[in-house]
């Protein structure tokens, strides 16, 4: 079995955004870099069926250059080869996804087919919601949202998905698309012989084309009236009776 | 002609929906709004959606409507809006809502830009969207023949524009096998026991990395109980294992809205806060004075969340609650 999954190199931001002066990005230079949990989870959910069933993961990015540390990490939990699809530009989800698709389709050239392509049901950072509907449409296979149960038997995936009151099922063929959501598996953490491994695993670097963006970002601005400053009720356990009154004017306490 | 995508509970129409036709009629600027509603009593809405609004109601027409299936509903409103010639195509930023407007952006090969809080009508369109969760906003502008939006939850209110029901015309749309391979065949744990939901709570205590120990959280349990709240954590529990992910609050946890949260030993991350916008107050309980979440909280007690949390359950034993 072939499994590839996508995921994007996102900023750890703290307890406050900061943007860039010209409003078109999160200053970044203080801070750490990640990929969504969500993404997480499909890196660890390919690492295992990979590790039941044999066949090769693959892991890919589309980013700047330093993305290549969010493939290394994914390779240390046990992915086996990873693709950088590099780029200092911002894709929108439209351009992300042909992006992604012709990588697919350049393995496909060499050789490779995917029985299975986990993404996150959404980015971190943009929230798009599509770039795996896009990428399943555009290879004609069946797609999974928001997952967070898979079962891979005799060519088919049993998907689970969360919904109010329980899980619904859904049962798919392979080849197909299935988009991930936290909770799906508990992430392993990285060995130190495997982030050994991961800095000899193959990584390869392809170039991106770029179509008109047709959702264009004009600028981030942040929210309204978020920060404020707490009324301190007390210290230690001494601020009990305040905090009892506020549940009271809430009216949970008769 | 403005269309939009309508979940609905056995014929009643989602609040969630109901906001989107909102913004919806606000685009349209006076044309006409239709809808399409899906499933079994889909035609039992139009009662309710004439109130808000919508002057057709389009019900497609195939059995595999019988239960939530995506790429079939993203074909049919496809067709659907070619054949009406629809300028603009809204749906709740539900993720349901979401996924449905996705297979249909897909299909027709548009632009979609989810979860809107704003819209200004013009050729491109300019939106205003939440990017990480509610944590930050993005102008854009939306190109595209037909504009293809999903509206973030609670952001715009639904107001009933008291119009005469609306007129339900089904419709056969034109299937593939691949349209209706994935559907949803079965349903397993389903929750009976009623039981108090982390989403649906009025109370919530939460504990973060502070709490130490899966055993901590037993305070925690004792004081929810004795309010008919729910606890729930930060993601830095759940990755230790402390707490399963269900209990998870945040931008990939549970989205939780109530009358009071009292966040326990948790720095405040944006990740965290974007799960916690809906709650009505805040109270942080830190031993940090400079967490970050002391600024996103109405109220405060610093000190070490082991003593507060039993001292306030104690105070409420004393108080007669329970
Ligand atoms: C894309 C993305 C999505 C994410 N989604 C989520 C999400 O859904 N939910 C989520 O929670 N996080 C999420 N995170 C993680 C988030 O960024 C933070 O890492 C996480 O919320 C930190 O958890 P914490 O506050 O418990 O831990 P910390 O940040 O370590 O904070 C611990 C706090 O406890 C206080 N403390 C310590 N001991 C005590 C004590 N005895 N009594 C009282 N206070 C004490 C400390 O002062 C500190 O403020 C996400 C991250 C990313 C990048
Ligand atoms: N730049 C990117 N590189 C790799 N994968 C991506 C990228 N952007 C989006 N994806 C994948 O598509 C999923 C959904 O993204 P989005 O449609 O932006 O919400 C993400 O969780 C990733 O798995």
């Amino acid at each position: 079995m072939n499994i590839l999954v996508c995921v994007k190199r996102v900023p750890m931001t703290g307890g406050t955004i900061v943007l860039t002066p010209d409003e078109q990005a999160i200053e970044t230079r203080h801070l750490g870099f990640t990929i969504s949990p969500h993404e997480e989870c499909g890196v660890e959910e390919a690492v295992r069926l990979i590790e039941a069933q044999g066949g090769e993961s693959a892991v890919l990015s589309l980013g700047p250059a330093d993305a290549e540390e969010q493939l290394r990490d994914a390779m240390a939990l046990g992915i086996d080869r990873a693709v950088l699809l590099q780029t200092d530009e911002e894709f929108d989800g439209q351009s992300t996804a042909s992006a992604i698709l012709a990588s697919i389709e350049a393995d496909r050239a060499s050789g490779v087919e995917y029985d299975l392509i986990f993404f996150g049901n959404e980015s971190a950072d943009a929230g798009n919601y599509q770039v795996g509907i896009r990428v399943a449409h555009a290879l004609g296979r069946p797609c999974v949202t928001g997952v967070k149960g898979i079962a891979v038997e005799n060519g088919r995936a049993r998907c689970e998905q969360e919904v109010p009151g329980g899980r619904d099922v859904y049962d798919v063929p392979l080849p197909a698309v299935v988009t991930v959501k936290e909770g799906l598996n508990l992430p392993r953490y990285p060995s130190v012989p495997g982030r050994l491994r991961a800095k000899r695993k193959p990584l390869e670097t392809r170039t991106p084309e770029r179509g008109a963006p047709g959702v264009e970002k004009i600028r981030l601005k942040l929210p309204e009236g978020d920060a404020s400053q707490a009324e301190i009720l007390g210290h230690g356990p001494a601020a009990a009776p305040a905090v009892v009154d506020v549940l009271r004017r809430a009216g949970l306490v008769a | 002609m403005t269309l939009v995508y309508v979940e609905h509970q056995d014929g009643a129409p989602e609040d969630v929906s109901l906001q989107a036709l909102a913004l919806a009629r606000d685009l349209a600027g006076g044309e006409a709004v239709q809808a399409l509603v899906a499933g079994p009593s889909a035609a039992d809405a139009a009662a309710a959606l004439g109130e808000h609004g919508v002057t057709t109601v389009h019900v497609p027409d195939h059995e595999v409507f019988a239960s939530h299936a995506p790429a079939a509903l993203g074909r049919a409103l496809t067709q659907l809006a070619a054949r009406l010639g629809s300028g603009a195509v809204l749906a709740a930023g539900t993720e349901r809502g979401n996924e449905v407007m996705a297979h249909a952006a897909a299909i027709a090969d548009l632009p979609l830009a989810a979860n809107c809080t704003e819209v200004t009508a013009g050729d491109p369109l300019t939106v205003t969207r939440i990017r990480w969760g509610g944590s930050l906003l993005e102008e854009a502008r939306v190109h595209g023949g037909t504009k293809l939006l999903t509206v973030a939850p609670h952001t715009v209110e639904a107001s009933a524009s008291g119009g005469s029901p609306a007129a339900v015309e089904p419709f056969t749309p034109e299937l593939s096998d691949a349209d209706t391979a994935v559907r949803v065949v079965g349903r397993v744990g389903t929750r009976s026991e009623g039981g108090v939901t982390l989403a649906d709570a009025k109370f919530v205590v939460s504990c973060g990395r502070g709490v130490g120990s899966p055993d901590g959280f037993a305070p925690a349990e004792e004081l929810a109980a004795l309010l008919g709240g729910a606890v729930g954590c930060s993601r830095a529990v759940t990755i230790a294992g402390w707490r399963p992910h269900t209990d998870q609050v945040g931008q990939t946890g549970t989205k939780i809205a109530p009358e009071v949260y009292l966040a326990c030993g948790i720095s405040g991350a944006t990740q965290h806060m974007a799960g916690c916008k809906g709650a009505k107050r805040i109270i942080a309980v830190n031993t940090d004075p400079e967490a970050p979440i002391i600024s996103h909280a109405a109220y405060a007690v610093i000190g070490d969340l082991h003593e507060v949390i039993p001292a306030i359950t104690a105070e409420l034993r004393k108080a007669g609650a329970g």
